[in-house]
């Protein structure tokens, strides 16, 4: 592997997480261990209860693990755990009083960045995703996918290193979803971000990924890495070849569902 | 890239608006007329049910006190209401903050809530004698418990992930507080004080038939024993209208602050 030598961006090993409830001790993460270098796009790929959303909380520094070492930040990429991290959830989550701009805003008041350069890197992003012209309209006037892509703006504003997304295109219609992945390709390389991705599509983490991390169910723990080597750019075609056909099938079985 | 047309959520176009409103005043006359109509036609005697013609003419008698009677009651429901409105929202809000608090002092107002506050109204009597005072507060105690249900309810319901995508960024509890929590409770507080504006006119009255020298309730307890039905009918009419005024004019707030599509119907 190229990355080996250089420091990995997101360093996890040997991760554990369990949860009680009541009597019972539920084991959502038993033993994690990979690499994400800086820049990549990985995603992680496992049934509902697989514990990929944990460990997504647990990167945003939302939830803490019993035992392991989950690491972001390298010498040449440091990262500052207030404003590294972008995320986007299955529901846009926009606010509802308030207009797009002031939504796609929202990170940078927090974090009390300067407004008026905001504001302007608020308009290019929007710009970026395809949403000039409505900064001005509120969520409801906005279709889903209008709305998930907004809450992809609001995740870059505040320039973090690290986006981190669940399920986000997992509430649109199929062909929005499509569509919504070839966009997520183009801002991922204009942008440069490292990406973690959650899904429980196969075909969709093959096809966004450098990587795919690949998680199953009762009991939870990791079954492989694998990188995805397919060329790039990347267009929906490719969803036919037999190489793409071949790293699905890989994940099926890792799944147990061929 | 394409963009999707936006969703047809605002296109009922604007002309349907005045006939909707229309329609609504046509049937407030039609119900008057009707009224009109039963009592000069079916020969109904004017001490069981008055003519609009001869409810309306009491607004002349000199006796009644109208305009004095008016303002004590209303009076009564507003400062109740409002202070309803203060008390509901700040402990809801301290519920909010404290868990424990909520734990333990929501249980004992759900008890103390089981109390019909009507039966309330005689102590208070004891208490504070005849008034303004004792009123408002059966007004307060009837309205208040919608109104902090509704908002405690409306922190409650803020999505969960909305709370970790601000706390990723390690928002201050404050800033938690006034960009998320506080917003998305505002529907919720409006629809609990749209409850509480209907309850606390009921209480005030009632509070006035209970005991009390001045008010509209106390009025109708006055004519009822000559058997003054048209005056009656006025002061009903006059508690609605203080009733509807006061309803209006939280709708009419609510227009104000809240966003169409997160307002609670």
């Amino acid at each position: 592997m190229s990355c080996a030598a250089v420091e990995p961006f997101i360093h996890i090993r040997a991760l554990r997480k369990s949860y009680r409830k009541g009597d019972q001790h539920f084991l959502a993460i038993s033993d994690a261990t990979f690499d994400v270098a800086a820049g990549e796009l990985v995603a992680l790929v496992g049934p509902s209860g697989c514990g990929k959303t944990t460990l997504l909380k647990i990167l945003a520094g939302l939830q803490s693990y019993d035992s392991g070492e989950a690491r972001i930040g390298s010498v040449s990429h440091p990262f500052d755990p207030s404003r590294d991290i972008g995320m986007v959830f299955q529901q846009a989550l926009l606010l509802k009083w308030r207009r797009i701009l002031q939504n796609v805003l929202l990170p940078a008041e927090i974090l009390g960045l300067p407004m008026a350069e905001s504001r302007e890197r608020a308009r290019d992003l929007l710009a970026m995703v395809g949403l000039s012209g409505f900064e001005d309209k509120y969520p409801y006037e906005l279709s889903g996918g209008m709305q998930q892509r907004a809450a992809i703006a609001r995740a870059l504003i505040h320039d973090p290193k690290l986006i981190l997304m669940d399920e986000p295109f997992g509430a649109l219609d199929a062909l929005t979803r499509e569509k919504m992945n070839l966009e997520l390709l183009n801002i991922w390389k204009k942008s440069g971000k490292t990406i973690v991705f959650v899904t429980h599509g196969i075909a969709e983490a093959v096809f966004l990924g450098t990587r795919v991390v690949v998680m199953t169910a009762g009991p939870a723990r990791m079954a492989d890495n694998i990188k995805i080597e397919l060329p790039e750019p990347r267009f929906l075609d490719l969803k036919t070849t037999e190489s793409f056909g071949e790293y699905s099938r890989r994940i099926y079985h890792l799944l147990g569902l061929a | 890239m394409t963009i999707e047309p936006s969703r047809a959520a605002d296109t009922k176009p604007t002309a349907e608006r005045p006939r909707r409103y229309l329609s609504g005043i046509l049937s407030h006359v039609a119900l008057i007329a009707a009224w009109y109509l039963f009592v000069t036609y079916g020969h109904v005697p004017s001490f069981v049910m008055p003519s609009p013609v001869a409810t309306v003419a009491t607004l002349a008698g000199e006796n009644y006190d109208w305009i004095g009677n008016t303002l004590v009651t209303a009076s009564e429901i507003f400062s109740g209401y409002v202070l309803a409105v203060i008390v509901g929202v700040l402990l809801a809000i301290g519920f909010s903050w404290s868990r424990a608090a909520e734990d333990a002092v929501m249980p004992l107002l759900v008890s103390l809530n089981m109390i019909p506050k009507v039966a309330l109204g005689p102590l208070f009597i004891v208490w504070f004698s005849y008034g303004i005072f004792p009123n408002a507060i059966i007004a307060f105690s009837i309205s208040f418990f919608p109104i902090l249900l509704n908002t405690a309810r409306g922190f409650r319901e803020v999505e969960p992930e909305l709370l970790d995508l601000v706390r990723s960024l390690q928002s201050s509890k404050w800033q938690t507080f006034t960009k998320i929590q506080l917003p998305s409770a505002f529907p919720y507080i409006f629809s609990g004080m749209k409850i509480g504006a209907i309850l606390a006119v009921a209480g005030a009255i009632v509070g006035e038939f209970l005991g009390s020298s001045r008010g509209l309730g106390y009025l109708m307890l006055q004519v009822q024993v000559t058997l003054d039905t048209a005056a009656m009918f006025m002061a009903v009419i006059l508690i609605t209208l203080i009733g509807i005024v006061l309803y209006g004019l939280v709708i009419g707030l609510e227009r104000l602050l809240i966003v169409r599509d997160a307002r609670i119907q």
